[in-house]
């Protein structure tokens, strides 16, 4: 059974409309990347699922439960099966409370009783390599990549069978970065996890993603496979995305595509493809509105997609 | 031959803290030729900061320059008087920061901050707003006049980035310092900045001194990149040297990590195991050796000295030495 499946999912703020019908799923034990610029909705899709954002229309269903627009208490027994990994590491950590009753407070919250919460802080700070006595620090003692793996830590506190994951990696170093992919993918192994991750690190994708969706706008132009993608891409955004993926060698040869202009405002959205006006293939019946495409696997929005 | 414009010459930097003196920067030797493009890489706490700030002499209250000199166009920037000092920065020296949401004042209008910062010029405030305008259109913002009554939380972040470029550049400066002005920007944004860079630089011939830890940014960008770790320069030269024949095993090592090389998935990412050492309770010896694979007993014993390789390429690693002395 699809684990999670997000149909049609709308979000708006007033006038302001985020997303505008997102729809994509994922598998037991998959992991699928959103990926797009600032701006494009992939941080409001996640915290939308998860419940934290509103979403008005569409639908979320996790293991064919409906969930989208539960209330918190109805939400709180699936925050068991979906945990969520914040952007910033040590924003999301209350700096007040010791790093084992932090990655211990989801049992708490949810009234797991009669379990030796020393014994799973040793535990879970063991599963993502870090020393026992990490227990009795604050969140300010902790480097960057720490408290990553702190926030890890707590998202795999109660088990989880979904973790929402908005950029994992911002901010890290690329050595410490290695580490938390690997201990990632190390655990989706271990564990059956499946992952929406987030991130603008292309790079990143390649090496975790099995699937991948790629966002302008608060819509997915593009979706596939992540190797296919990378190989193939036929959406001209997601070109212009890859291509803009700056490569450590200064002898590259570099196929750069230019975006054109800003990306517009989500108050007065194109008319037509609503990426025309920055895209560089663009042609005269892009002014139409082009609709969702889906065979074989892979999903494109776009009149004149690229061979 | 090229004019040296900046020489950070055996630059010794500490903090004096509780636990003692945190030796931030140790023996930094570098130079920055005028016109020219020099990358600083290197991970969290390897000093980067810290030596932006040395050379805008910007430092925090418990600095102190142990030993060395930051000389601009000749002048020993650390005996500079404070009026002096002052002369230069956002003058001859300027510098973007990291964050663009952060960089700009949120309650004053884009077109009062460039004519805030012309407060050298005797121009007149129209001659000072159309040279803002001027400066916004170099750095591609459409429109640029009717931009000057915004405010900045109406621009995008790579917009904001750009305008603090342009107010950077304003005073075309001999030197540019970028402290990671990218890793706030998704990839698009990070190449438009990147290109807009190389595009000012041709335009206004200032050198610029760009700091990042991203490997593929500074093979882009850069004519020359300096290697530093834990407080310390590890290996400096051409960039295609330092790509393409890493001679300290940081250098290979970090180069390795990037997931950029790696174009098939990676069941397992490298990594460099261990941690950076403790600055405050350095160990003897090279900075790397607890992390090094390839360590000589020599290396627990010495600090290896920054040694020319050959023309334009150093390093500092006993490895090499046992090469040249074999």
């Amino acid at each position: 059974m699809t684990l999670l499946d997000v149909n049609n999912l709308q979000t708006s703020y007033g006038a302001v409309n985020v997303l505008a019908g997102v729809s994509f799923s994922v598998e037991p034990g998959e992991t699928y990347a959103l990926v797009g610029e600032s701006g494009s909705g992939k941080t409001t899709v996640i915290r939308a699922i998860a419940g934290l954002a509103p979403a008005q229309e569409g639908s979320v269903t996790f293991e064919g439960q409906e969930i989208r627009g539960l209330s918190e208490r109805a939400m709180r027994p699936l925050r068991k099966d979906i945990a969520m990994m914040f952007q910033d590491p040590v924003g999301s950590l209350s700096p007040r409370l010791t790093i084992g009753s932090l990655i211990t407070e989801p049992y708490r919250i949810q009234g797991m009783k009669g379990r030796d919460l020393g014994a799973e802080a040793k535990r879970l700070l063991e599963m993502v390599n870090l020393p026992a006595h990490f227990a009795d620090r604050y969140p300010y003692q902790l480097s960057g990549g720490q408290a990553r793996r702190v926030g890890v830590a707590r998202a795999l506190a109660l088990e989880p069978k979904l973790i929402l994951a908005d950029e994992p990696t911002a901010g890290l170093d690329v050595s410490v970065q290695g580490e938390l992919l690997n201990l990632m993918n190390d655990l989706r192994e271990k564990l059956g996890l499946a992952m929406v991750i987030i991130t603008h690190n292309l790079n990143v994708v390649r090496h975790v993603a099995d699937r991948m969706g790629i966002m302008y706008l608060g819509r997915l132009v593009e979706e596939g496979a992540t190797e296919a993608i990378f190989s193939e891409p036929r959406h001209p955004y997601t070109r212009c995305l890859l291509s803009a993926n700056p490569e450590p060698d200064p002898d590259a040869r570099l196929d750069r595509i230019a975006l054109k202009g800003e990306p517009p405002s989500l108050l007065k959205r194109p008319e037509g493809c609503e990426f025309r006006e920055r895209c560089p293939f663009a042609k005269d019946f892009c002014i139409q509105t082009p609709t969702w495409d889906f065979t074989n696997n892979r999903g494109i929005r776009c009149l004149a997609p690229l061979s | 031959m090229t004019e040296t414009l900046l020489e950070i010459d055996h630059l010794s930097v500490d903090y004096e803290t509780a636990r003692g003196n945190l030796q931030a920067l140790r023996d930094i030797t570098f130079n920055v030729k005028k016109g020219e493009i020099v990358g600083i890489v290197g991970e969290s706490g390897c000093g980067k900061s810290t030596l932006i700030s040395s050379i805008l002499r910007l430092t925090a209250p418990n600095t102190r320059f142990r030993q060395g000199e930051v000389r601009f166009k000749g002048s020993n920037l650390l005996q500079l008087s404070e009026r002096n000092m002052r002369d230069l920065r956002g003058d001859d020296i300027s510098i973007v920061f990291q964050d663009p949401m952060q960089t700009h004042n949120p309650v004053l209008s884009i077109g009062r901050q460039m004519v805030d910062i012309q407060h050298r010029s005797k121009a007149s405030k129209s001659e000072k707003l159309s040279k803002a305008a001027h400066m916004l259109g170099a750095v591609g913002i459409p429109d640029p006049e009717a931009r000057l009554t915004q405010f900045p939380h109406e621009f995008s972040g790579g917009m904001r980035q750009r305008i603090a470029i342009a107010m950077a550049l304003m005073s075309e400066p001999d030197l540019l310092i970028a402290d990671e002005p990218t890793t706030a920007l998704d990839a698009t944004l990070e190449v438009q900045i990147i290109e807009r860079l190389q595009k000012l630089q041709q335009e206004f011939h200032c050198a610029i001194l760009f700091i990042s830890h991203h490997l593929g940014v500074i093979a882009e960008l850069c004519d020359r990149v300096v290697v530093m770790y834990a407080g310390a320069v590890v290996e400096s030269g051409d960039v295609r040297e330092i790509f393409h024949n890493p001679k300290h095993p940081y250098t290979r090592r970090l180069i390795d990590c990037d997931p950029g090389h790696i174009k098939e998935r990676a069941r397992v990412l490298p990594t460099i195991p261990g941690e950076v050492p403790d600055l405050a309770n350095l160990p003897g010896g090279c900075i790397f050796r607890d992390r090094c694979d390839q360590a000589l007993p020599q290396c627990a014993v010495d600090v290896p000295p920054l040694e020319q390789l050959t023309e334009g390429h150093q390093a500092a690693c006993w490895l090499n030495q046992e090469e040249v002395h074999a």
